[in-house]
């Protein structure tokens, strides 16, 4: 399901926090929306989603807008929202909600569990979890019923290296199953490891839009170029 | 401090042998109370829930009004039901005034309020904290409505007990509605009354010490709930 993002503005109480931008994601592969923060990254995806409406420019998915296509791509928050149930039944939440008959639950769930890894913490409090097991979670949910995409907004901004580890070994796995990824980081060596194509974005402007390695090799925007060096770039 | 210390042992002397008079009014302030509360609780919830989560001109001016009516004057309750239902009122005809049933309404109209308000403000807060995930897979407000009640359910109930604490110690209501007729439409409270202004003040104290020994029960259920809530979901 390709996206095409057409002059995309969103603005709030004056404030201009996406502008102008205009990118075509299409293909399998792991797109990585690399900028500092307050780029407008998270904006960018809430966008993407549906979540929330361009105050200019419009977005589409295959042709339809992106509320019409949201059952067909799956979110993952920074911070995930865990519901005050067990592990098993926050998963099942979802198949509930999007009408998948209750003796397929089961069956499912098991699978979505298995492949994150939390087979074993079926029955647990979701909020009692860890960090890293909370986002693999909430991973797991949007994993169900095989979307096409899979958006992911700063999945371990609040993890520490082994959770985030984990987590990165899930969004790899993911992506192999076919669906296509679009993360967004401010943290450079994780769009090193992960990324097939970046988008770079400051205050919400596009500034650069390429395949990973060449971006990496040699950024053409100076902005980006300052910030893969490691500098505070405003 | 004789007096009183007589009336003590009478009293307890009815608790423990179980006296069948004391019996009957326990059983019958029971039931009454527990009628009122569960329409109150099938009243109450969707009601708070709806408030809390549709947008309509005048919701603010709504949720003042149903706050205001938690601390309605059980008596004026009283009064006004006794004006609908006395022979010369518009609901003459049913023939409810001073039965059991005309008690339940009145204790009802007390009690929806306390649950539709105390669920308004649970279900309010878990949407706000909710409502990007249950956006994001698609929820319908029907899905959204039994989702934030089913994971607000110790905070609910704890409102239900708040709204019991309330139907069994009022009298001002049942007083009225009811008439305080022998082994009809007697309860704790009107007995209380009635006996100790009679001087019987054995009677009056026992039901006193059962009515605190249920608020007092009421009163640790809801801290239980409360903690049980806590270690569950953090």
């Amino acid at each position: 399901m390709p996206a095409a993002v057409t002059g995309v503005c969103y603005a709030i109480d004056g404030k201009t926090l996406i502008d102008h931008v205009s990118c075509r994601l299409d293909g399998p592969g792991r797109t990585v929306i690399l900028g500092p923060n307050g780029a407008g990254k998270s904006v960018l995806l809430r966008l993407c989603h549906g979540l929330l409406a361009p105050t200019a420019g419009h977005i589409r998915w295959g042709g339809a807008s992106p509320v019409e296509t949201m059952h067909r791509r799956g979110i993952v928050f920074q911070r995930p929202v865990m519901l005050r149930r067990s592990v098993a039944a926050n998963v099942e939440h979802v198949l509930k909600i999007k009408g998948v008959p209750r003796i397929r639950r089961p069956a499912l769930v098991e699978a979505a569990l298995a492949q994150s890894g939390l087979g074993s913490l079926g029955q647990r409090q979701a909020r009692t979890l860890s960090g890293g097991e909370q986002q693999r979670l909430a991973i797991a949910r949007a994993w169900l019923l095989e979307p096409a995409v899979v958006l992911l907004d700063e999945p371990t901004a609040n993890l520490d290296p082994g959770a985030t580890r984990a987590v990165e070994e899930l969004i790899i796995n993911l992506g192999a199953t076919g669906a296509k990824i679009i993360m967004t980081t401010h943290d450079i060596a994780q769009a090193r490891r992960l990324a097939d194509e970046v988008m770079f974005l400051h205050h919400g402007r596009l500034l650069e839009h390429r395949p990973a390695a060449e971006f990496f090799a040699g950024p053409r925007d100076p902005n980006a170029a300052g910030f893969i060096a490691g500098e505070l770039i405003t | 401090m004789n007096d009183f210390s007589s009336a003590l042992s009478n009293a307890v002397g009815l608790v423990a042998g179980l006296d069948p008079q004391l019996l009957e009014i326990v059983g019958l302030s029971l039931e009454i109370s527990l009628s009122a509360v569960l329409i109150a609780t099938i009243l109450g919830l969707p009601m708070g829930a709806t408030l809390a989560l549709a947008n309509f001109p005048g919701r603010r001016a709504a949720v003042v009004v149903l706050n205001a009516f938690m601390g309605l004057p059980p008596v004026v309750v009283g009064l006004v039901i006794y004006l609908l239902l006395s022979r010369a009122g518009p609901l003459g005809p049913l023939g409810l005034l001073f039965t059991p049933t005309a008690m339940i309404i009145a204790q009802a109209v007390l009690v929806t309020p306390i649950v539709a308000a105390l669920a308004r403000q649970t279900v309010a807060d878990l949407h706000e904290e909710y409502d990007e995930h249950l956006r994001a897979i698609g929820s319908g407000p029907l899905q959204r409505m039994t989702t934030l009640l089913w994971d607000g359910r110790f905070r609910l109930l704890t409102a239900i007990l708040a709204g019991f604490g309330r139907a069994i110690a009022e009298v001002g209501a049942v007083l009225i509605v009811g008439g305080n007729i022998l082994h009809s439409t007697r309860v704790m409270t009107t007995t209380i009354a009635l006996e100790t202004s009679k001087g019987n003040l054995g009677l009056a104290l026992g039901l006193g010490i059962i009515l605190v020994l249920m608020a007092l029960s009421v009163n640790a259920a809801a801290v239980l709930l409360g903690d049980a809530a806590h270690r569950r979901f953090g």
